[in-house]
């Protein structure tokens, strides 16, 4: 059947374009496999040119899938499941690749782009290691490929097509009126298409620039690991065990640069604009990312350890292996939904696991498989390192960074396969053990430059390390006396912890910093590492510091002598309820709910609140949104916003508003007798009843006909913030009928109506409606030092990129001379 | 034995006693029945909102009290008082995980997590009643139709 208004060229060619990379991928795994393992070397230069011919096939299909995709989702074609489940016509242009990548297809496809831009270069500069790394690169390749296949083999559902029509997906098999005779058992109406005017749209909480780079950047960082892990297998395979570390060292720099920044952007993103109240919360999508990276890390100082002393070299072996292999699990573990219960984000289940499970092990178990079988070759010094060496102090390093790498998957891992509920405090069970791996980590990497490789004289440690010694105590002593770091929510263990922590890591970036003039005089191309070093330093101290300093502003300091209602005697919490135009008391500051509007196209609303300290000296506006019901998506999705700071920040959200489909008023008038004098409490303060007063004529000003009588009662209200008001509600005498005029305080919502007097006895009315009432709830944070954490991460990926380049120089100069 | 051995003995001693530490501090799962037994005790109950009773909150009152009551596979129900903003969705969820301790006479709770069998699921499910309805036609308008054929 023909369906009108459908575009299927796009889909046609999508579909074309993924098979042919399946199969271009697995020519190239092959062509690059037989031209390994040939011996003579005309058949290998034979199979290495169908290899290359065969990857960058792979490589144009990808792209070119990649581009299809792009112009289904920008020219909005809904008729494509992708484009509506992560499109609409309001989306801005500037998001579209946000939704490229909001789905699992999408952000395999960003993965496997990723490889190929990385073999390509590899296909040109590794030489003698293009073919066996190429192979794997090749089979990578292959493996994302089936992800996005969408075949069906023996029924059994291989990868999830990004190209796959809406009337195919099930989408729409229940809904009776796109259907012939409005009867779902019958095909589509060939108009349907008429019908689906928007699409789903991106999730508002993606809707963020973050969401837009985050993604490329972290997603390079998982496809670059391979690249090490690709050379350890080379070298396993054709048994050249140490020869492959020198083409891999940037590659593995690189790679620890490109994840660093990844993770740390999707912190900034979770810090700017979720609502976490934080940058990190040991999520298990942050340590699936933050693990490999650890890994890789340790894997580095290995790697370095042997290039200077030719200790450590299985062990390097193993930690590029297994840098790889966890970026396999953790995208089993994010993208299986087996963690959904416990994460915030997880990615969801779409019926892939034992796919991901196949790609697991079609990698991990070969790969084991071939370092123990080769383990006995690889070369190895029998004598131990020395104490005083470097090498032993960064080798105990790379082991405590790895063991504490292991223990973090290993805790996220947990309600993968027990039916156990997590402890109390989720993120407290992290931290009170990474911070002893933060005091370890931050020692050493202070003092280990100061070693020298091999053996360390005495004398030499000890001229060079007592000034950065000296400096640090002192430094951290005066932070750790005047920077008020008195965090015991967790008992004065936990904050001894932190102190000691603070130190190290204030000696860490103190003799890291020093050692670029001490040690290597002050040349920044050798101080790759110092830099490196010292930014991590920067990133310990700044993790200390701004979560045990984190301040709750939004305490709720409205502590009057009102009666609370039903939580009279509860404690105050961290929420906040600004009404609007009122001034209210927040700790040092005086916020004001000045007003909100509306998105021209979404329902999204901007807040306006003034803060204002309470000695005047600081004035800001702070503009905190929300989705509102968006797309059938119940309630809000919350945006927080932030006033930066050199060395705070002031951050806030809103966590409740009144409910527009509920602002309808159901709240009744209480009735109380009241006598001349009495004081009635309400929920904002209260109010006397000062007198009555009985009129011959009814006041002209309530536009009503003067013939009458009427008595009028005189209120002064009381609010808590010391304003007051006065109402005045009147009961009316009129040809023999009565009935009340009520009066209404605006600012407190508070309605007054008189139901009978009796001299000085007055029965009255009062409600507190809801609906005339504008308001928001919001929690508010000070956040300190959180710039030293961002800047910590740019030095520290500077650092890693300037030994980099070094490592790629060094690289070319002894090409060059042998 | 190397240092280094004797290094690695020891930090996987200390891994293991993390491990193992952990493992303890886990809490369970339990039914309302079963939190009510140990009351004072940190537990995570899984339950759903009773919808046939009120959910009392004011933002006005009190921004930091929410309370509601919620019932247990076993129709067991508690009253659940939480110290916060309400969740937004909370009308909407369709399974909630209460973490807390049981007091005196309610749930006291610290965290909620509101659970939906699949995020995406549940979008999708929310997207495809949003189809049904921007393409719902009136009645009349099928009556119309029934009768062409």
């Amino acid at each position: 059947m023909d369906y009108t208004g459908e575009h299927l060229l796009p889909g046609q060619l999508g579909h074309f374009f993924i098979t042919l990379s399946l199969v271009a991928s697995a020519i190239a795994t092959f062509a690059y496999f037989k031209s390994t393992k040939s011996f003579s070397k005309a058949d290998a230069t034979q199979w290495k040119k169908l290899g290359r011919y065969a990857f960058i096939t792979e490589v144009v299909s990808v792209f070119a899938i990649f581009a299809t995709l792009f112009y289904i989702i920008h020219s909005h074609y809904f008729e494509y499941k992708y484009a509506w489940q992560h499109t609409s016509l309001s989306l801005e242009v500037k998001y579209m690749l946000a939704s490229f990548w909001e789905g699992q297809e999408g952000s395999f496809l960003l993965w496997t782009f990723w490889h190929c831009i990385l073999g390509l270069i590899l296909m040109k500069g590794s030489k003698e290691w293009e073919a066996p790394v190429m192979t794997i690169m090749s089979f990578v390749q292959f493996c994302l490929a089936t992800m996005i296949a969408g075949i069906y083999i023996f029924g059994w559902k291989m990868g999830s097509n990004p190209f796959i029509l809406l009337r195919d997906s099930g989408v729409l098999d229940n809904a009776p009126a796109l259907h012939m005779n409005f009867d779902i058992s019958q095909p589509l109406k060939p108009d349907y298409l008429a019908s689906i005017t928007d699409g789903n749209d991106l999730n508002p909480l993606l809707q963020n620039y973050w969401m837009v780079i985050h993604p490329p950047v972290l997603f390079l960082g998982f496809a670059s690991t391979i690249v090490p892990f690709a050379f350890v297998i080379a070298g396993l395979w054709k048994k050249k065990f140490a020869e492959w570390t020198k083409p891999a060292l940037p590659w593995a720099l690189f790679s620890a640069a490109a994840l660093g920044t990844g993770i740390m952007m999707g912190a900034a993103w979770a810090y700017e604009s979720l609502t976490f109240g934080g940058y990190w919360a040991w999520d298990p999508v942050e340590n699936a990312s933050l693990v490999p990276w650890m890994v890789m890390i340790a894997g580095i100082h290995c790697l370095l350890i042997f290039k200077h002393s030719g200790h450590s070299l299985r062990i390097t072996h193993l930690f590029f292996i297994l840098a790889f292999s966890l970026v396999l699990y953790s995208t089993f573990l994010t993208r299986s939904g087996v963690l959904g219960d416990t994460s915030v984000h997880a990615f969801t289940d779409l019926g892939m696991n034992w796919q991901l499970i196949g790609l697991m092990i079609a990698f991990i178990i070969p790969s084991m498989f071939l370092y123990i079988n080769r383990y006995k070759q690889i070369p190895a010094i029998q004598k131990e390192e020395n104490a005083t060496s470097r090498e032993f102090w960064m080798f105990i390093g790379s082991l405590v960074f790895f063991l504490s790498a292991l223990l973090i998957i290993g805790k996220t891992s947990v309600p993968a396969f027990v039916k156990m509920a997590p402890p109390e405090d989720p993120e407290f069970a992290y931290n009170r053990i990474q911070v002893f791996v933060a005091v370890i980590i931050a020692l050493v990497t202070a003092i280990a430059q100061y070693l020298k490789y091999k053996e360390t004289p005495g004398n030499f440690f000890r001229k060079k390390i007592w000034l950065p010694t000296v400096l640090s105590v002192i430094v951290s002593a005066l932070i750790l006396a005047f920077g008020n770091i008195d965090y015991n929510k967790y008992g004065y263990g936990f904050l001894g912890s932190i102190w000691l922590a603070v130190a190290c890591s204030v000696y860490a970036i103190i003799a890291n910093g020093a050692y670029i003039w001490l040690g290597l005089k002050g040349s920044l191309k050798l101080s790759g590492g110092s830099i490196a070093h010292l930014g991590f330093g920067m990133v310990l101290l700044s993790i200390l510091i701004s979560s045990s300093k984190k301040e709750i502003l939004s305490f709720n300091t409205s502590g009057i002598a009102i009666n609370f209602g039903e939580g009279s005697k509860e404690k105050s919490g961290e929420n906040l309820t600004l009404v609007k135009d009122v001034r209210t008391d927040m700790g040092k500051y005086w916020v004001t709910y000045e007003g909100s509007q509306k998105h021209p196209k979404k329902p999204l609303w901007i807040y306006d609140v003034h803060f204002e300290s309470k000695d005047g000296k600081e004035k800001f506006d702070l503009h905190p949104n929300a989705f509102i019901n968006y797309k059938g998506n119940e309630g809000l999705m919350a945006n927080p916003s932030s006033k930066h700071y050199w060395d705070h920040d002031v951050f806030t959200y809103i966590t409740s508003l009144p409910d527009p489909t509920k602002n309808t008023d159901t709240s009744q008038f209480k009735n109380k007798q009241l006598q001349v004098g009495d004081t009635t409490y309400y929920s904002k303060g209260y109010f006397i009843l000062e007198k009555v007063v009985s009129r011959d004529s009814i006041p002209t000003s309530q536009g009503i006909d003067p013939t009458g009588n009427a008595s009028l009662a005189v209120i002064k209200v009381h609010s808590m913030n010391n304003s007051s008001y006065t109402a005045q509600p009147l009961l009316v005498n009129q040809r023999g009928r009565q009935y009340s005029i009520p009066d209404t305080v605006v600012s407190q919502n508070l309605i007054f109506a008189i139901n009978s007097i009796q001299g000085d006895k007055v029965n009255m009315g009062i409600k507190e409606p809801n609906t005339i009432l504008q308001y928001l709830t919001l929690k508010a944070y000070k956040f300190p030092y959180i710039n030293l954490l961002w800047l910590g991460v740019i030095i520290t990926v500077t650092g890693i990129i300037i030994s980099m380049v070094r490592r790629i120089h060094l690289n070319r100069i002894s090409a060059s001379e042998s | 034995m190397k240092k280094v051995h004797i290094i690695l003995l020891v930090l996987i001693a200390g891994a293991i006693a993390v491990l193992i530490s952990f493992l303890k501090a886990s809490t369970t799962y339990d039914t309302i029945d079963s939190a009510k037994a140990k009351p004072g005790k940190f537990v995570h109950v899984i339950a759903k909102l009773d919808r046939t009773q009120p959910i009392v909150y004011d933002a006005i009152k009190n921004p930091n009290y929410l309370s509601f009551t919620a019932i247990d596979s076993l129709g067991k129900t508690v009253k659940v008082v939480y110290h916060n903003a309400k969740p937004d969705n909370l009308e909407g969820s369709e399974r909630l995980v209460l973490k807390g301790d049981y007091q005196n006479d309610h749930f006291e709770c610290k965290e909620i997590m509101m659970k939906c069998p699949s995020k995406y699921k549940d979008d999708m499910k929310a997207a495809e009643k949003n189809i049904q309805e921007t393409t719902e036609t009136t009645p009349a308008e099928i009556q119309t139709a029934e009768k062409k054929y």
